[in-house]
């Protein structure tokens, strides 16, 4: 993992004590609300709808034991008990006082963590495969590059008034569990036809209510080139975005509205001539190596590819073997698996860990998983480096905390923003509905029968719940002064990217979950086989059955 | 959410804390949504947001949200949105609001919108 230098810490403890003394200005009157509002949401601080929220950085994913423990710290002492795990790999905090959020930022900066640049118009975190320098489809550890791109963005002052948000996604396989065709810079790690490795480079993704999938804009892009060419699109958009009208202001309705060719050729002049005037971007050799150094993963010690001791434990435990046909994947190295902690307890709020929880998952790492733990854009935690053998412990230990779901990836794995019952700018409660569609199909033979199925739910137009992108999409609206439910299908955020397709009018909150159930119904009754999943089902038979499984019922529309 | 009512209350959140507090009828401010001045009609709402946002020093984001009056002449939020905001997440109700206080100091039952 990454570890702070001088300079890192320094910074980060320099910007805690900064707000220490803006936020004692806004109380003793020397800063207005108008002037202390940006300061606050430069370091993370919101206000919600019930009280402040902090949104903490994770930068792609990656966490150690200590920071994890001391993310349950803050949630047991200035907050509720609980955190929540986003879509963009953070976690947010629901209940801080203002007035202790200095003490909460210093609490993070001794453990190399900060809540800077994930609010505004800037650089955003940036994010990464979970299974990052794990995965046994991976050409490449993507957190070097993310890692770099970090140290880029933060504070970086061309880059700190942008038109709006920017936010960027590095992925190191060629299976795309990143979504970063939905983000304004995609970066795909590939080959060239001389088994060179690069990035192709895509541009415009992006959700909200404009939703838009990244067009390549470079096939293949050398790694040595990366961040002097990202830099090249940061300045193109600076120039030419729009700020006229923050609803056009991201970097997708520029590509849109002037068209990829237009803007490839201004970022190929822009990156020439960075280039011919050699970068200040661009990190030297000796910095890279120590970058990637800390990325080189950990020794791990040579294991037999089948565990007898894992055998023998599924032969006793039935609840084991489904959870790790659910939640297992395969690792680079024989021996070990990835292994997904499911954030989702069936009826439960998606993302939400309790500091107990925290602290369980902090210890399995510790233990058992080379001291890593992954934040997925999923809400899920993921044990990137398990020993097989170790695996039956690791179950017992995630069962007794409550964190043993089998469901990654299933029905019930739903993503699920805070919608109205947190969110100030919702126009819907989105969790309920989670909780309701996982009641309803629970944990068991019938979901995995099912199989693959990602529903995702949002509670506004903004789309932070990645409605647009699931298999079934659900996004909660307000008509009349009710909520109102828009359902789309169709959608993927995977390497064949779609936005999914609105099939008829808003339903009323109570019908929501019963419409997912019919639709689920009508994919059981119309698929090929098992091994057709639900996404395929509807690009092979089209909308109009799923359409008459949701309105021939003749649900309360609104 | 867009609800038409003549009747409006002033809620805001505590600058140190955060929480959400009302603006009372002696010009002060309360956690309990059954303290909440109620203003009829426009001019009497702008008065009572005016009031409120008078005191930046105190508290931040003031704004008025519709009520509807019962039966009793007891005020009762007209939105979804001011119904959680005064008792606390619909998903947990060990939380907000509704953890936090006497039953009588919340509102009732939403009102039709």
């Amino acid at each position: 993992m990454y570890r702070y230098d001088e300079f890192d810490h320094q910074f980060v403890r320099d910007r805690a004590a900064r707000f220490r003394e803006q936020v004692a200005r806004r109380l003793d009157g020397s800063l207005t609300e108008t002037e202390f509002k940006p300061l606050r949401l430069q370091n993370g601080v919101y206000l919600q709808l019930h009280a402040y929220m902090l949104r903490i950085a994770i930068p792609y994913g990656t966490l150690s034991s200590r920071q994890m423990d001391r993310l349950a710290d803050i949630a047991e002492r200035w907050d509720r008990g609980y955190g929540h795990f986003t879509t963009r790999q953070n976690i947010q905090f629901n209940w801080p006082q203002l007035k202790d959020i200095p003490d909460i930022l210093d609490a993070l900066a001794e453990v190399e963590m900060h809540a800077i640049q994930t609010s505004g118009n800037c650089v955003r975190n940036v994010t990464a495969d979970h299974y990052a320098g794990a995965a046994a489809d991976e050409i490449e550890d993507p957190r070097p590059l993310a890692e770099i791109l970090r140290q880029w963005s933060t504070g970086h002052p061309e880059f700190a008034f942008l038109p709006r948000k920017f936010k960027i996604a590095v992925t190191g396989a060629p299976q795309d569990r990143a979504a970063v065709k939905a983000h304004d810079i995609g970066l795909i790690t590939t080959r060239n036809a001389d088994g060179q490795v690069g990035y192709e480079v895509l541009v415009g993704g992006g959700l909200g209510r404009t939703p838009m999938i990244g067009k390549t804009i470079r096939e293949f892009l050398p790694k040595d080139d990366a961040l002097p060419y990202i830099e090249a699109i940061l300045r193109v958009y600076n120039l030419y975005g729009r700020r006229d009208n923050k609803y056009k202001a991201r970097i997708k309705i520029l590509v849109h509205e002037e068209g990829l060719e237009k803007i490839r050729a201004e970022v190929e002049e822009e990156f020439a001539a960075r280039r011919a005037e050699g970068s200040k971007a661009a990190p030297d050799a000796a910095q890279v190596a120590k970058i990637r150094g800390y990325f080189g993963g950990p020794s791990l010690a040579k294991r037999p590819a089948v565990s007898e001791t894992l055998q023998q434990a599924l032969v006793a435990d039935p609840g084991l073997a489904a959870w790790i046909e659910a939640n297992m994947a395969a690792h680079r190295t024989p021996g070990y698996a990835v292994a997904t902690i499911s954030l989702k307890p069936i009826g439960g709020a998606p993302g939400d860990a309790t500091a107990a929880q925290m602290r369980v998952v902090a210890d399995l790492a510790r233990r058992y998983s080379a001291d890593e733990i992954r934040v997925s854009h999923e809400q899920n935690l993921v044990l990137p480096h398990l020993a097989l053998n170790d695996v039956p412990a690791v179950y017992a230990a995630l069962k007794a905390a409550a964190l043993a779901t089998a469901n990654a990836g299933q029905v019930t794995d739903i993503i699920a923003c805070p919608g109205l019952d947190y969110c100030a700018l919702a126009t819907a409660r989105s969790i309920p509905i989670a909780q309701e569609v996982s009641n309803r199909f629970g944990e068991g033979a019938r979901a995995r029968e099912i199989g693959e199925l990602k529903i995702k739910i949002s509670g506004c137009i903004n789309a932070c719940g990645h409605h647009h992108l699931g298999h079934i999409g659900v996004l909660g609206l307000e008509k009349g002064g009710v909520e109102s439910y828009q359902i789309t299908l169709g959608g993927d955020a995977t390497e064949t990217a779609a936005i999914g397709d609105r099939i008829g009018p808003g339903l009323a909150y109570d019908e929501v979950a019963p419409a997912v159930e019919r639709l689920v119904e009508a994919y059981l009754a119309h698929r090929a086989g098992p091994e057709e999943r639900f996404i395929d089902a509807y690009r092979r038979l089209g909308p109009d059955p799923f359409k008459a499984a949701v309105y021939d019922a003749a649900p309360v529309t609104v | 959410m867009k609800v038409k009512s003549d009747f409006h209350i002033v809620s805001a959140n505590l600058l140190l804390e955060g929480d959400i507090v009302y603006r009372t009828a002696g010009g002060g401010w309360s956690r309990a949504w059954r303290d909440a001045a109620v203003s009829h009609g426009r001019e009497a709402a702008d008065a009572l947001l005016a009031s409120a946002a008078a005191e930046p020093h105190l508290v931040v984001d003031a704004q008025l949200a519709p009520v509807f009056l019962d039966a009793a002449g007891q005020a009762r939020p007209a939105t979804l949105r001011e119904r959680i905001r005064a008792l606390g997440p619909t998903t947990r109700t060990d939380l907000g609001k509704q953890a936090d206080l006497a039953p009588e100091a919340l509102p009732g039952a939403l009102e039709a919108a």
